[in-house]
């Protein structure tokens, strides 16, 4: 099953014109500047806006050649810039607007679960006006979870919540993914949003779809300027093996590398999947394997590719983890997660010195990673 | 204080105004809501012109309204050839006809605050409503009525205030028939052409009774309600 989307939409001086196909079990990431035609995308996948084109979502039909369903026939959950809550309606009120348009047995979550899941049990009788941002989007979010959506569209959630809501309102997020298996597609054009949430990423400029697949694909990918932002990364899953009690750290099996790294993480459990940030500025390369140094996360890799960057004095390396010619073969490699890549940012007077080559194995250096999501 | 303070002449022409407004209000909000409603939305070219139309009664004098309303409702008027077409009596000095003129007579104190309240509704909280499954004419009874809660009050007041008050109009269309077609406004004038102040007093003090009263519950019921959504 997926979400096909082929739309051609063009007002005044913007043209929306793209062909995507999205996973329908995946948070897919809308990535772009601002005036890329992220919301305008969004808007047409959900009615609000009439292109030319088609979209399917699991099979049907919301708009085809012949056909355009209104907005109101559409099993989706819209998630507004601003909550755009209703203002005469109370919390409660809100939340069972959708809810209580949707036949008995069509609802796929029970009013009681989206309440707890967003956690506003205490909020039910308050007017919108007297809730703070976060609070209304919580709301937004629970509502549009009520309406019982087969897709979920979030446009830019965040973009006007102070850090500390953003953060709470993501961890919300990140389980209506895991535990309603709803496909999500989420506009940003926050890097750290996208990489937090994104299990798969559109990229967007001027109206026209860049690249799209796999984040760290893309967050890899020489080609694409995501590579050769200052805050580029790669973003790994990895599966806990062991935790160290002794020194507090978790050992953690990245992807189908068969290597291990080291996380300071306590609140995790021996087989739990996480999703690991590495920063393109904290990985060093070494030739041969340093054997005394404080980092402790020291990878066998191969090159796969060097380019120039903006700063002439630096270069960007994209590695294969794991994939060193001599050690390949010995490797079993568990085929449940692909190759991972990652991306080192060295001086290319150092390339020069080390004479690195598409090809070179080389060891990685990782001064640090962060965890930034717990899979349970 | 006389024993006979509103004669019963006086009651009914009373009890006509107060009928006459009542059915004006629901008959012209009626109309006006739909009207309003797509006026604030249409991006139509000759919208300006509709709105000069609406607007007319508010600068025209009432005899001059009044007046062609008598030629189009009597018995030579388009409206009073098609109403003996269909086998009815012609809609000048009935009852009838006093509520088609109060109806465009009141139009844009029904029209302007409507169109004024639902064009400040955010259009992001109807797009809202439809992402969560509310059909057009649900989200119109759900949203968008009950946020416009102000705009109706203000509407429904103005006219009936403004049909209470009604002279020029009604005196052209309707005659100053005792029992049928005269109403209070009128009685008073009668009284003072006849040069009983002390029943055109009566009637007048009642009026403005009646008048502050009306006010007054508004006002408590909304303590925000201002009459300034004139224009638009």
């Amino acid at each position: 099953m997926s979400i096909d989307i082929k739309l051609a939409f063009t007002r005044a001086d913007f043209t929306l014109d793209l062909d995507i196909s999205l996973s329908s079990t995946s948070v897919t990431a809308v990535f772009g500047r601002s005036g890329s035609g992220k919301t305008t995308l969004l808007r047409c996948i959900a009615g609000l806006e009439r292109g030319h084109g088609e979209v399917t979502v699991n099979g049907e039909a919301w708009q085809s050649t012949t056909e355009f369903l209104p907005v109101h026939q559409r099993a989706l959950g819209y998630v507004f810039q601003q909550g755009n809550l209703f203002p005469h309606l109370s919390v409660g009120a809100n939340l069972l607007y959708g809810f209580k348009r949707i036949p008995e047995q069509q609802r796929t979550i029970p009013l009681d679960e989206a309440i707890t899941l967003l956690g506003l049990d205490g909020l039910l009788n308050r007017m919108p006006h007297q809730l703070s941002g976060g609070q209304q989007q919580r709301v937004a979010i629970a509502r549009a979870l009520l309406s019982s959506p087969r897709l979920l569209l979030l446009d830019e959630p965040l973009s006007n919540l102070d850090d500390e809501s953003k953060n709470e309102i993501l961890t919300y997020i990140e389980q209506l993914n895991r535990n309603l298996s709803l496909p999500i597609i989420y506009v940003s054009h926050s890097a750290s949003e996208v990489t937090r949430l994104a299990d798969d990423i559109v990229l967007l400029e001027e109206g026209r779809v860049v690249a799209s697949g796999v984040i760290n694909a893309l967050l890899t990918n020489p080609e694409l300027p995501l590579a050769y932002r200052d805050d580029a990364s790669a973003v790994l899953s990895g599966t806990v093996t062991a935790i160290d009690s002794q020194f507090d750290l978790s050992t953690v099996d990245v992807g189908g590398s068969g290597k291990k790294i080291f996380i300071a993480r306590s609140n995790i459990k021996i087989g739990y999947t996480i999703r690991i940030q590495i920063y393109a500025r904290d990985v060093s390369l070494a030739l041969v394997r340093p054997e005394q140094s404080s980092i402790q996360n020291i990878l066998p890799g191969s090159i796969v590719s060097i380019n120039d960057t903006d700063e002439a004095a630096q270069v960007l390396i994209k590695l294969n983890i794991g994939g060193q010619h001599s050690e390949q073969d010995s490797e079993l490699r568990p085929k449940q997660h692909p190759e991972q890549h990652c991306l080192a940012r060295i001086t290319r007077r150092a390339a020069t010195t080390l004479n690195l080559q598409p090809g070179t194995d080389v060891f990685l250096q990782i001064k640090t990673i962060a965890v930034i999501e717990n899979y349970h | 204080m006389p024993a006979n303070w509103l004669s019963p002449a006086d009651l009914s022409a009373l009890w006509l105004s107060v009928k006459l407004a009542t059915v004006t209000v629901i008959a012209l909000l009626s109309i006006a809501i739909p009207l309003a409603w797509w006026l604030a939305r249409t991006r139509w070219r000759l919208r300006p012109a509709l709105e000069s139309v609406i607007a007319m009664p508010l600068i025209l004098p009432p005899t001059v309204l009044g007046f062609y309303l008598l030629l189009f409702l009597g018995p030579t008027g388009w409206g009073g050839q098609f109403m003996i077409a269909i086998g009815e009596q012609p809609l000048a000095f009935s009852f009838a006809g006093l509520v088609i003129g109060s109806m465009i007579y009141s139009l844009p104190f029904a029209v302007q605050p409507l169109q004024a309240t639902f064009q400040a509704i955010d259009k992001n909280v109807i797009e809202a409503a439809a992402t969560l499954r509310a059909k057009s004419l649900d989200r119109f009874f759900s949203i968008i009525l009950p946020l416009s809660r102000r705009g109706l009050l203000t509407a429904a007041v103005l006219t009936f205030a403004h049909t209470l008050g009604e002279f020029g109009v009604l005196l052209m269309i309707g005659g100053n028939m005792p029992g049928r077609t005269q109403v209070a406004s009128i009685a008073i004038y009668s009284h003072v052409e006849a040069m009983d102040y002390p029943a055109a007093h009566a009637l007048s003090i009642t009026m403005l009774v009646l008048s502050f009263v009306l006010l007054l519950l508004v006002f408590m019921f909304n303590r925000r309600f201002k009459i300034v959504a004139l224009t638009g």
